[in-house]
């Protein structure tokens, strides 16, 4: 295989401070990110050839939104594979940048998630309307009542029974989210919480709690991609690809474990493209669209044994000051997530090796190496895994 | 019969027969000629193997709750009068899992490994859901 490792930078990024736009369009939101992204790279709108976006409420995005932006890009990527979208999008145009099909590409999203009053985890299928179900597989799993939070929970019930998980384990993740976000001005909930104040919580889909739970806001941001050449004119200090990787798993006909996750199959390639070991990654941006996500995430990159992320997660491990800090941003579960939030992985993680936050308690010390995993879909239904190992040299 | 609220399933000609037999009160799920393989949900294809040599066989309608959640929270109408629900996959003796509601029992009552026999509800003249219960 021709050697992606440092085929293309992140050179610009803009993240949508908004956390409630009731008064703009998802369209507009990508659009002023893109420009922004494009204002941070020091680069045009004549400079973009490749345009990537997922959506789950704009029907044909790219599409719109070359129109909506009068582009005419000559490389276009809708890969829609859940919250996780993003994290591919980059693998995919790493490879076409490298491939000598385009020099730059933008990656962009945003939703209107809070003001449109979508029940993300908990509307059930009646989420966006009250469709008429596929044969397969909605016939077979709808008629009993899923809901996005039901799909995490019995991942993590049946971790609890395998693993002896707590529901205090569970909470150690929120609690280093909010004290995350507390440093985060734009953060959507900044108030330290406790582990205690998580297992007293209501109980939205046994056993997880509301705090376990990723907050719902709007939101959206832009990521642009550059060849190396390209990336040498470009303003800010570029933020290497090192390595990629991409999985999906699902029910395997009713036979797979699903206490294994995308994560097992991605992160192989990824480590292996970018030539470095998991003590060397200074930071993670961990997709916690729930705090069992990011304990079987953690176990699945081989951050620790299957079963016990548990306890990798107690003890401020992930926290900032930790031997991982994990979603500086105070993440999905209390920074934002506007109904997918693979592209604020990406975000975070280059503000912290551009070392933007240098000389305050955000900051990664030395941080020179990050790893982003994306998931996107449901752990206890289908889902993708997309890592994406990015550096600063 | 009161009108059903929650979602019903859509009948093609890939799962009829899976949903003739829940009619007559028969768990019928697949297995392939080929490879031996069983499969859950049901398709024209063996996901396996991908031949279209597949039967179709009489499940024992038994297995184990794999896992399962109490969901407190659904907004889809049928569903969120229901709540406290149980949402579980249980896995047939036949080493499919399947996802169903675990019913005729207290949610707290719910444990992974327990034995679990299908049960069905007719939703309306034309459809009836399989559901679980405990093994009595
Ligand atoms: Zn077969």
């Amino acid at each position: 295989m021709v050697n992606l490792n440092h085929g293309a930078a992140i050179v610009g990024i803009h993240e949508h401070q908004t956390r409630y736009a009731p008064d703009k369009s998802e369209l507009q939101i990508q659009g002023e990110s893109v420009i922004k992204a494009l204002e941070d790279a020091g680069l045009t709108k004549n400079d973009v050839e490749g345009l990537f976006t997922a959506s789950s409420t704009i029907r044909n995005s790219g599409l719109n939104l070359a129109d909506y932006l009068d582009m005419y890009p000559k490389y276009v990527d809708n890969t829609t594979v859940g919250g996780g979208s993003f994290e591919f999008h980059l693998s995919h145009a790493l490879t076409a940048i490298a491939a000598g099909r385009i020099k730059c590409a933008v990656i962009t999203y945003s939703s209107l998630a809070k003001s449109g009053g979508i029940s993300v985890g908990t509307g059930g299928v009646a989420r966006f309307g009250h469709p008429r179900l596929d044969p397969s597989p909605d016939s077979f799993e709808e008629i009993y009542g899923l809901t996005t939070v039901g799909l995490y929970a019995m991942i993590a019930r049946r971790h609890m029974e395998l693993f002896g998980t707590t529901s205090e384990q569970l909470a150690e993740v929120a609690v280093a989210m909010r004290r995350h976000a507390g440093l985060n001005p734009e953060a959507q909930f900044r108030d330290p919480i406790t582990v205690s104040d998580v297992v007293n919580s209501r109980v939205i889909s046994d056993p997880l709690h509301l705090p376990d739970c990723c907050v719902i806001t709007d939101g959206g941001g832009a990521v642009v991609i550059a060849s190396p050449e390209l990336a040498k004119d470009c303003k800010q200090t570029p933020v290497w690809i090192l390595g990629v990787g991409e999985a999906l798993a699902h029910q395997g006909a009713g036979k797979r474990d699903l206490m294994y996750i995308a994560a097992k199959q991605s992160h192989g390639p990824a480590f292996e493209m970018a030539g470095v070991k998991h003590s060397d990654i200074d930071m993670a941006m961990v997709y916690d669209s729930f705090t069992i996500t990011v304990i079987e995430t953690l176990e699945d990159l081989g951050f620790c044994e299957k079963g016990e992320g548990g306890q990798f997660v107690s003890n401020g491990r992930i926290q900032l000051g930790g031997e991982l800090p994990l979603n500086t941003d105070g993440g999905g579960l209390s920074s934002n997530h506007p109904g997918m939030r693979g592209i604020f992985l990406l975000l975070e993680a280059t503000r912290q090796l551009r070392h933007e936050f240098e000389g305050t308690e955000r900051q990664v010390p030395n941080c020179n190496i990050a790893l982003c995993h994306g998931t996107g879909g449901a752990l206890g239904s289908r889902h993708s895994g997309g890592t994406v190992i990015l550096g600063r040299n | 019969m009161p009108e059903w609220k929650k979602p019903l399933p859509t009948i093609s000609g890939e799962t009829k027969v899976f949903w003739d037999g829940c009619k007559k009160g028969e768990l019928i799920i697949q297995k392939c000629d080929t490879c031996n393989d069983y499969q859950f949900y049901p398709r024209g294809i063996c996901s396996n193997c991908w031949t279209t040599d597949i039967k179709w066989v009489h499940s024992t309608g038994r297995g184990k709750v794999w896992t399962y959640t109490i969901t407190y929270q659904n907004r889809t109408p049928g569903f969120a009068e229901d709540v406290p629900y149980v949402l579980a996959l249980v896995e047939l003796d036949e080493g499919v899992k399947m996802f169903t509601n675990i019913i005729e029992c207290d949610p707290k009552e719910v444990k992974i490994g327990m034995d679990v026999e299908v049960t069905f509800v007719k939703a309306n003249n034309f459809i009836t859901i399989p559901y679980f219960k405990p093994v009595s």
